[in-house]
C-alpha cells in the first residue's frame, strides 16, 4: 500500500492508503477529522470542501495518494487556541447555520471566494457557492455571513 | 425582556461545535471493533425473488456475515408497521401493510433490500455486496397515481380488497356543496399535480448498531428525528422484548424534515447484525441510496371545482384527489392524507366542501411527511384555483381573496374540516405582505422586463397551517453546584432548541443564560419524548417546559422560605430570586437549588435534589395552532429560453409569539428555498417500469444560493388563545407557501401568451414547452 506524507492543519502526517483512497476518507477515517462531511456521490455538494495548499477543492474527487508533499487545511484548522476565526465568527452572529452539516465546506468555500475577491457583493457571494448545498438555511444568512466575514477579514 | 429572554435574537450556542467541524453526526462516530454493513439493494420495482445465493458474497475477503430475508424469517425479526392508520385519526380502515426488512418473496419497489452484507471495511462489503446473486422474476409495474387508482392496473398487495388503493377519506356535506354549486354564477375546473419529491438532508441517513451479550441489550446510534418512537417499534414490532433492553441515541443530526422520522430497516439491519456478528455495524447511506430509499413525499393529483356566486364569494369546494403511498403504506403517511383535505378550505370562509382522497399503492419508493406534510398539498390545491378562477371570472385575484378571508370578528371560525381558527387577522396579513412585495409598483417593472424581451409576473399567497401535534415532556434537572439542565423529549436538528428552550428557563427561572445545559436525543437521558416535525416543538415543549419550570418554583418556595425562615406565604418569586414580600431580603433561584444536595441539616425534609416534569398535550389530546400568514413573488420568464427567474419574495408570518427571531426567519427562508425547490427544480421521476431516473444529484436538482433572492419578511405576533405561551410553530410556512406563490406567478406572466396550466417542477424546458403548446393552439 502506498504511503503518503503531507502536512495537515498544520501538522506532519503520515498515513498508508490504498490506491483508491480518497482524502475525504484519509481525513475522516485514518485522521479523525470528521468535520469534513460526505453529503453526496457526485462532487456537487460541497460538504467535503477543504483547502489544499490554501486553495478550496472538494476531498471526495481528490485522491489521498495525490496530496504527497502538499499541505492540506481543514475546518478543524481555522480556530487558532480556541478562538474562531473570524469567517467562523460571522456565520455565529448571522445565523449562517441550522443543522450544521454543510457548514464546514460552506466556511472552506467562504474563505477561497474571499481570498480572491476580498469583497464580494451578495451576487458574487451566490454564484460562488454553485458547489455547495444547503437545504436548512435557505442561503440568505450565509451570504450574509460571509459578506461580514469578508469585511471583518479586510 | 432580558438579554438573553424570550425574543431576544440570541446567538446559538450550538454553533460553536459545528463551526469548527466537532459535532458529532452519526457518520462521524466509531465505535471499537465496529465493521461495516451495505445492503444488497433490488433493481427490479416488481419481481418475485426465485432465488437468492450468498456463497460468493460469504467468500469474499474481509466478510463477517451476509444476512437474508431468510435469515430474518428464521431469527423472528418482525416487519415494521405504519406509525398509525386512518382509524386512530377517526377515518374509515386502511389497508396497512407491514414492511420487511429484507425480502425473501416479492419487491415491490426500487430499493428493496434483500440482503445485508457485513465486512471489516465498507469497500470490502461493497465489493461483496455485488457478488450476491439474486434470481429475480419481473412482473408488471404502475408507478404513476393515476394509473394505479383504475381497477385494471398491476395489482400490488394481492389480498387488497381494493385494487390498489389503500383507504378513501372524506371531508364535508356533498348534499350541502352540490345545492351550492347549483346556485352558483361561475364553477370553475382545475387539475393540478403535486409532484413528488424527496427532503434531500444534506446528511445521508446513517445507523450504528451495537448489541452487547452481557447485558443481552442494543444501541442504536441513528439519524433519527424521534429516538424513542425508534426504539417503541423496535421493541415492540421488530425484537419483540422490552423497550429497557433497547437505548437509541439520535445525537447531531444534519437536517431531517420528516424523512428521518421513523425507523427504517437500515436501523434493525444493524442491531440485529451486530447480534449475529458479535461487533458494532455501521452503515451509512449514499446519496445514491438515499434517493432511492427515503421516504418519498407529496405525489398527489387533485381535479377540483370551486363554486362562487356574481361577487365572486366562494359558495363551495369539491376536491376528489389521488395521493401515492408507494410499495407500503409506511411511516407516518397517513397525516399528510388527513392534513391534504383539512386545510383546503384554508383561511377563506366557506363552509360547503366536498373533499376526498384516495391513497394508492404504486411500484415506488413509500411515501411520509415532509415540511408540511399534507398542507402544502392543500394549500397549492386551493391557492392554484383561486388565482384560476380569478382569471377565469375576470375577477382581480387579491379583490377575489380579499371577499373571502375570513375576518377577525368571524373567529373562533370551524371550518367544515373540524378546524377551530382561534386567532389571527389574516387581511392585515395580506394587506402588509402586498405592501412589504411593493405590489404597486409591479406595472411599471413589468414594462421594464418588457423592454428586455422578459414577461413578468406576480402571485400572492393567503396561507394557513395546523402545527403541534401530539404530547410532550420536559424536564428540569438542578445539580448540586446549582446549573440547570434542560432534559428535552423533543429532538432539534438545526431548529435551535438548545438556544430558544434555555432562553425560556432564563426568563422563567431567572438563571444565567450560559450555565443552562441541553441535552436531548438519547433514551438512556431522556425519559420519553416524541421529537421533532411538524413545527411541533415550540409549542409542545415549550409549554411543557412552562409547567416543569412552575413545578420547580413550587417545589423551591418552602426550601426558600425555610433557607430565609420566613413563611411561604410572605414569599414571591421574581426574576430568578425568591423575595420576602415587602422587604428587600431575597435569595437567588440557584442558592436555592444548591440546598436541596446538602447532605445533613434541618432542610432534609424537602428531598434529595431539586427537579421537575412538565407534559403538555397538542392536537389531537389538546388544541393545535394555526400559524399563518401571506407570501408575495414576483417572477420574471425569459420566453426564449423558459428560465424562471425570482425578482422578489416577500413572507410575512403570524407567530404568535415569537421566541427567537432570528431562529424564526431562519426556518421561513429554509422553508421558502425548499418550496422554490419545488416550485422550479425539483421531481422525483420513475420511468414507467419503476426505475429511479433522479437517482443522484447530477439529475434531482436542487435549490442554489444563486436561485434565490433575497426574501424580505416580516414576522407578526398576534398571540395564539390555545397554548399557555401563545406560539404558533414556524417550521413549514415556507413549503406551504412559496409553490402556489411561485406557480401562480409564473402562470400570470404566461397567461397573455395563452397558457392556462403548468405543472411543477417549473423547469426552463416545461416552461418553453407549455409557451410553445399555447403557440400553436393559438395558430391552430
Amino acid at each position: 500500500m502506498p504511503r503518503v506524507s503531507l502536512t495537515v492543519n498544520g501538522k506532519a502526517v503520515e498515513a498508508e492508503v490504498e490506491g483508491r483512497t480518497l482524502l475525504i476518507n484519509l481525513l475522516r477515517d485514518q485522521l479523525g477529522l470528521t468535520g469534513t462531511h460526505i453529503g453526496c456521490d457526485t462532487s456537487q455538494c460541497g460538504a467535503c470542501t477543504v483547502h489544499i495548499d490554501g486553495v478550496s477543492v472538494k476531498s471526495c474527487s481528490v485522491l489521498a495518494a495525490s496530496c504527497e508533499g502538499r499541505s492540506v487545511t481543514t475546518i478543524e484548522g481555522l480556530a487558532k487556541d480556541g478562538k474562531l476565526h473570524p469567517m467562523q465568527e460571522a456565520f455565529r452572529e448571522h445565523h449562517g447555520l441550522q443543522c450544521g452539516f454543510c457548514t464546514p465546506g460552506m466556511v472552506m468555500a467562504a474563505l477561497d471566494l474571499v481570498r480572491h475577491n476580498p469583497q464580494p457583493t451578495r451576487r458574487e457571494i451566490r454564484e460562488h457557492l454553485e458547489g455547495n448545498l444547503c437545504r436548512c438555511t435557505g442561503y440568505q444568512n450565509i451570504v450574509t455571513s460571509i459578506e461580514a466575514g469578508a469585511e471583518a477579514m479586510r | 425582556m432580558t438579554r438573553f429572554g424570550i425574543g431576544q435574537a440570541v446567538r446559538r450556542v450550538e454553533d460553536q461545535r459545528f463551526l469548527t467541524g466537532t459535532g458529532s453526526f452519526v457518520s462521524d462516530m466509531s465505535l471499537p471493533r465496529q465493521c461495516y454493513g451495505v445492503a444488497v439493494l433490488s433493481p427490479h420495482a416488481h419481481a418475485n425473488i426465485k432465488r437468492i445465493d450468498v456463497s460468493a458474497a460469504e467468500a469474499s475477503p474481509g466478510v463477517l456475515c451476509v444476512l437474508t430475508g431468510t435469515d430474518a424469517k428464521a431469527d423472528s425479526i418482525g416487519g415494521i408497521p405504519p406509525h398509525f392508520m386512518p382509524e386512530a385519526w377517526g377515518g374509515p380502515k386502511g389497508f396497512a401493510t407491514l414492511r420487511p426488512v429484507l425480502l425473501a418473496d416479492r419487491v415491490r419497489c426500487l430499493g428493496e433490500r434483500v440482503a445485508f452484507v457485513v465486512a471489516e471495511t465498507e469497500a470490502q462489503a461493497r465489493d461483496a455486496a455485488e457478488l450476491v446473486e439474486v434470481d429475480y422474476e419481473p412482473l408488471d409495474t404502475v408507478v404513476d397515481v393515476e394509473d394505479a387508482i383504475d381497477p385494471s392496473a398491476v395489482k400490488i398487495w394481492s389480498d387488497n380488497p381494493n385494487g390498489n388503493i389503500g383507504v378513501t377519506i372524506a371531508f364535508g356535506d356533498k348534499a350541502a356543496t352540490d345545492a351550492a354549486f347549483s346556485r352558483a354564477k361561475h364553477v370553475v375546473k382545475l387539475r393540478v399535480r403535486n409532484n413528488r419529491i424527496t427532503a434531500c438532508a444534506i446528511e445521508p441517513r446513517a445507523a450504528l448498531g451495537a448489541y452487547d451479550p452481557a447485558s443481552d441489550s442494543y444501541t442504536l446510534y441513528t439519524t433519527s428525528q424521534d429516538p424513542h418512537g425508534v426504539r417503541s417499534k423496535l421493541a415492540s414490532a421488530i425484537f419483540n422484548i422490552a423497550e429497557t433492553k433497547i437505548r437509541v441515541v439520535s445525537p447531531d443530526v444534519g437536517g431531517g424534515f420528516g424523512m428521518k422520522a421513523n425507523l427504517y430497516p437500515d436501523d434493525v439491519l444493524v442491531l440485529w447484525a451486530s447480534k449475529r456478528c458479535g461487533r458494532p455495524v455501521k452503515w451509512t447511506a449514499t446519496r445514491a441510496e438515499s434517493l432511492l430509499c427515503d421516504t418519498h413525499a407529496r405525489d398527489q393529483v387533485v381535479h377540483g371545482e370551486l363554486a362562487l356566486d356574481e361577487n365572486g364569494k366562494i359558495l363551495g369546494i369539491r376536491a376528489k384527489a389521488c395521493q401515492a403511498l408507494g410499495a407500503y403504506w409506511w411511516a407516518a403517511m397517513t397525516a399528510p392524507l388527513f392534513f391534504s383535505l383539512m386545510l383546503i378550505p384554508s383561511v377563506y370562509d366557506v363552509q360547503a366542501v366536498d373533499l376526498s382522497t384516495s391513497a394508492v399503492f404504486t411500484n415506488t419508493a413509500p411515501t411520509s411527511v415532509y415540511r408540511g406534510a399534507g398542507r402544502p398539498e392543500a394549500i397549492y390545491f386551493v391557492e392554484r384555483m383561486l388565482d384560476h378562477a380569478a382569471y377565469v371570472t375576470g375577477i382581480d385575484r387579491v379583490e377575489l381573496r380579499r371577499r373571502n378571508l375570513i375576518k377577525p370578528d368571524a373567529l373562533p371560525y370551524h371550518t367544515p374540516t373540524h378546524q377551530n381558527y382561534d386567532s389571527g387577522d389574516f387581511e392585515r396579513m395580506m394587506d402588509k405582505c402586498l405592501e412589504l412585495a411593493d405590489w404597486n409598483g409591479f406595472e411599471a417593472r413589468k414594462a421594464a422586463s418588457k423592454r428586455n424581451g422578459k414577461l413578468r409576473g406576480r402571485a400572492v399567497t393567503p396561507y394557513i397551517e395546523m402545527a403541534g401535534v401530539f404530547n410532550e415532556r420536559m424536564e428540569l434537572r438542578f445539580d448540586p453546584s446549582g446549573m440547570v439542565s434542560i432534559i428535552a423529549g423533543t429532538h432539534s436538528h438545526g431548529q435551535g432548541h438548545a438556544t430558544a428552550f434555555a432562553q425560556l428557563v432564563s426568563e422563567w427561572l431567572g438563571v444565567p443564560f450560559d450555565s443552562i445545559r441541553y441535552i436531548q436525543g438519547d433514551t438512556e437521558k431522556v425519559a420519553i419524548g416524541r421529537g421533532t416535525f411538524a413545527a411541533r416543538s415550540s409549542m409542545v415543549g415549550g409549554s411543557a417546559l412552562r409547567f416543569a419550570a412552575d413545578a420547580i418554583i413550587a417545589k423551591a418556595k418552602p426550601m426558600a422560605g425555610a433557607l430565609m425562615e420566613t413563611s411561604v406565604d410572605d414569599i414571591e418569586f421574581r426574576d430568578g430570586r425568591f423575595t420576602v414580600i415587602g422587604t428587600d431580603r431575597s435569595i437567588p433561584l440557584t442558592t436555592v437549588a444548591k440546598a436541596f444536595f446538602a447532605p445533613a441539616g434541618p432542610v432534609l425534609k424537602f428531598g434529595l435534589g431539586l427537579d421537575a416534569a412538565g407534559s403538555y398535550s397538542g392536537a389531537p389530546g389538546g388544541a393545535p395552532n394555526y400559524p399563518n400568514g401571506c407570501q408575495v413573488c414576483e417572477v420574471e420568464v425569459d420566453p426564449d429560453t423558459g428560465l424562471v427567474t425570482i425578482d422578489r419574495f416577500a413572507a410575512v408570518d403570524d407567530l404568535g409569539r415569537i421566541i427567537n427571531p432570528m431562529i424564526c426567519e431562519g426556518q421561513i427562508q429554509g422553508g421558502i428555498a425548499q418550496g422554490l425547490g419545488q416550485a422550479l427544480i425539483e421531481n422525483i421521476a420513475y420511468d414507467p417500469s419503476g426505475q429511479l431516473l433522479t437517482g443522484s444529484f447530477m439529475d434531482y436538482g436542487m435549490p442554489r444560493a444563486d436561485d434565490l433572492p433575497d426574501i424580505a419578511s416580516s414576522l407578526e405576533e398576534i398571540p395564539a388563545k390555545t397554548n399557555p405561551l401563545g406560539i404558533k410553530g414556524i417550521g413549514e410556512s415556507g413549503t406551504i407557501g412559496a409553490p402556489p406563490t411561485i406557480v401562480n406567478a409564473v402562470l400570470d406572466a404566461l397567461r397573455p401568451l395563452g397558457v392556462e396550466e403548468i405543472d411543477m417542477p417549473l423547469t426552463p424546458l416545461r416552461v418553453w414547452q407549455v409557451i410553445q403548446e399555447a403557440k400553436t393552439s393559438a395558430a391552430a
